[in-house]
């Protein structure tokens, strides 16, 4: 029942899955970094404190991030179409799950940065530094753990969407564990497709934790 | 014009909806060179006070002039010119946690603009100057909380300020590692030339290190001066109760009930003599010994004694004026004191 075709499939899903959590996480990051930033500047007590700012970019970030991820999906498709040229398959998936990731991870940065030290930052405005210098200097490198963990469980969040996007014809294990699992009651498939995402998930995670605590200083 | 100057300068904060003066009318000059105390309970407002020199705190109302320039009217990029030329360090430390010793104080050079090799040249001098050369790879975490405030003495003095200012810098160490700060700084202020102000709620750091000082009680400067001269006849309540130290207090005073207690500053000379002693002989008559102290006034030994003189009024005239006759510096404490 193994035969070659279906693990070229597996494989080919694999692939899949790994290329829309990736280049997810990566666009998401290139929206949401400067968005969190934005909103941990602007929020009152930040360094550069803006209630308007601050207001509309809190209410789209809660907006986006209350829609469920399936509904967004489809809500999205002409928008999806207009950017990618269809609406199905892996890189189409990548622009829903980007909008969806993109205000999660705005919200992740806000918080890692309101956990530098006040005092740290007050150090920095006394030597005559910037907003943007304290920012790039300041806040994005003494924040790096936390951030970094943010990123571990954000892409843990995309993988498991991208997941999810199989029921759309996303394309990636999901897809698969979807289409053999669901429609055709060939649960060996899905098992499999499930055991290897629960692989994936750890493969990252492990990572994640590994790396932020090699980049942590602060205790040793 | 003085280095530092401060003109009528007041701070308030709105808290819940209620404006609260946390410096009122303060007015100040601090001279090129000097080591400045500004002493006070918590909640005076001295910590306010020094955050107003650089403007991390703006004034409300008043203005502050460093080298002659008022700073409100600086451009941002004048002001922040003007801002790296105050060094600053503070109770806290305030290091960046994620970066070592040494990149630590290439940090204020690095804003400046110095290209890294240069930077990191320039800070393994600051971290001789200091030394702590064997710790340039150190994080903060590795560190002792003295090495700490070394290496943000360090980085203070990276981009060669004319002032450093001190925001209660030995309160969170312990006496011999403070000693050994409060050294370092002096030897900053005679060998760069640098004023310090230092901020502290302990008498024994202003005593110990600086030559004027100047007492904030409320958000009022109450009292300023030498050290000295405040040491020896303080005027204001919150000076007696910052020289006294209220907490360590001799504790049977209340149980006593002496007549008249009197506080007495031995200067040099007396410390020679047993005045004490003498005192007793001469007058036949006992009196006791409240409290006795010997503080390290300006780099001289100063001690300081409270007696409570016996009952008789005329001896107790008789007392106070052999006592200023051998030239001690007699101040009568009241029974809240």
């Amino acid at each position: 029942m193994f035969d070659a075709k279906v693990v070229a499939m597996i494989l080919t899903g694999i692939k899949d899955t790994l290329y829309m959590t990736l280049v997810s996480t990566f666009f998401g990051y290139a929206i949401g970094l400067p968005f969190g930033i934005i909103l941990n500047v602007t929020r009152s007590g930040g360094l550069h404190p803006n209630k308007v700012i601050y207001g509309i970019g809190d209410f789209i970030c809660n907006i986006v991030r209350s829609i469920p991820f399936l509904i967004l999906l489809i809500l999205l498709i002409p928008f999806t179409r207009l950017i990618v040229g269809q609406s199905y398959g892996s890189t189409a998936t990548i622009v829903p799950l980007v909008i969806c990731a993109a205000p999660y991870i705005a919200r992740v940065v806000e918080t890692a940065l309101n956990e530098v030290d006040a005092g740290v930052i007050e150090a920095a405005r006394a030597m005559g530094a910037s907003n943007l210098q304290i920012v790039f200097k300041v806040l994005l490198v003494e924040a790096r753990v936390s951030l970094f963990s943010g990123a571990t469980i954000t892409t843990g969040l995309l993988l498991g969407y991208s997941a999810m996007s199989g029921t759309v014809g996303g394309g990636g294990l999901g897809d698969i564990a979807v289409r053999y699992g669901y429609y055709r009651w060939q649960t060996d498939i899905m098992i499999v497709t499930v055991l290897l995402l629960i692989l994936i998930f750890q493969i990252i995670q492990n990572i994640g934790t590994r790396f932020s605590t090699h980049i942590d200083h602060r205790k040793r | 014009m003085s280095e530092i100057e401060i003109r009528n300068l007041t701070k308030k904060f709105e808290v819940k909806g209620m404006t609260v003066t946390a410096l009122d009318n303060i007015s100040l000059s601090i001279e090129k060179g000097d080591i400045f105390g500004i002493i006070g309970m918590s909640g005076a407002g001295k910590s306010t006070l020094v955050r107003s020199i650089n403007f991390l705190e703006k004034p409300t109302d008043g203005q502050v002039f460093i080298d002659g320039t008022d700073l409100a009217t600086l451009t941002e990029k004048e002001f922040r010119k003007k801002r790296s030329e105050i060094g600053m360090i503070f109770q806290n430390f305030n290091l960046l946690e994620q970066k070592t010793a040494l990149d630590n104080i290439c940090f204020p050079l690095e804003i400046a603009g110095m290209r890294r090799r240069e930077a990191r040249k320039k800070a393994r001098e600051l971290l001789a100057t200091v030394n702590l050369s064997e710790k340039e790879k150190s994080y903060p975490s590795q560190l002792s909380g003295g090495q700490k405030q070394r290496v943000a003495i360090a980085r203070a003095l990276a981009t060669g300020p004319k002032i450093l200012l001190c925001d209660e810098a030995t309160s969170a160490l312990d006496p011999q590692t403070t000693e050994s700060i409060l050294s370092l700084l002096r030897e900053i202020n005679e060998k760069l030339h640098i004023t310090i102000v230092i901020i502290t709620h302990q008498m024994s750091v202003v005593t110990q290190i600086c030559k004027k000082v100047a007492i904030i009680d409320n958000g009022v400067l109450v009292e300023q001066g030498d050290v000295e001269q405040v040491f020896e006849a303080p005027k204001t309540d919150a000076a007696k109760e910052l020289l006294f130290d209220k907490k360590v207090r001799y504790s049977p005073l209340d149980i006593l009930h002496e007549a008249r207690k009197i506080r007495i500053v031995f200067n040099e000379n007396s410390s020679y003599e047993p005045v004490i002693a003498n005192l007793i002989l001469k007058f036949q008559t006992p009196v006791n010994i409240l409290k006795a102290d010997t503080r390290n006034v300006g780099g001289r030994a100063r001690g300081e004694m409270i007696l409570g003189l016996p009952e008789s009024q005329t001896l107790q005239e008789e007392i106070i004026s052999s006592l200023k006759e051998r030239g001690l510096t007699v101040t009568e404490v009241e029974e809240d004191v």
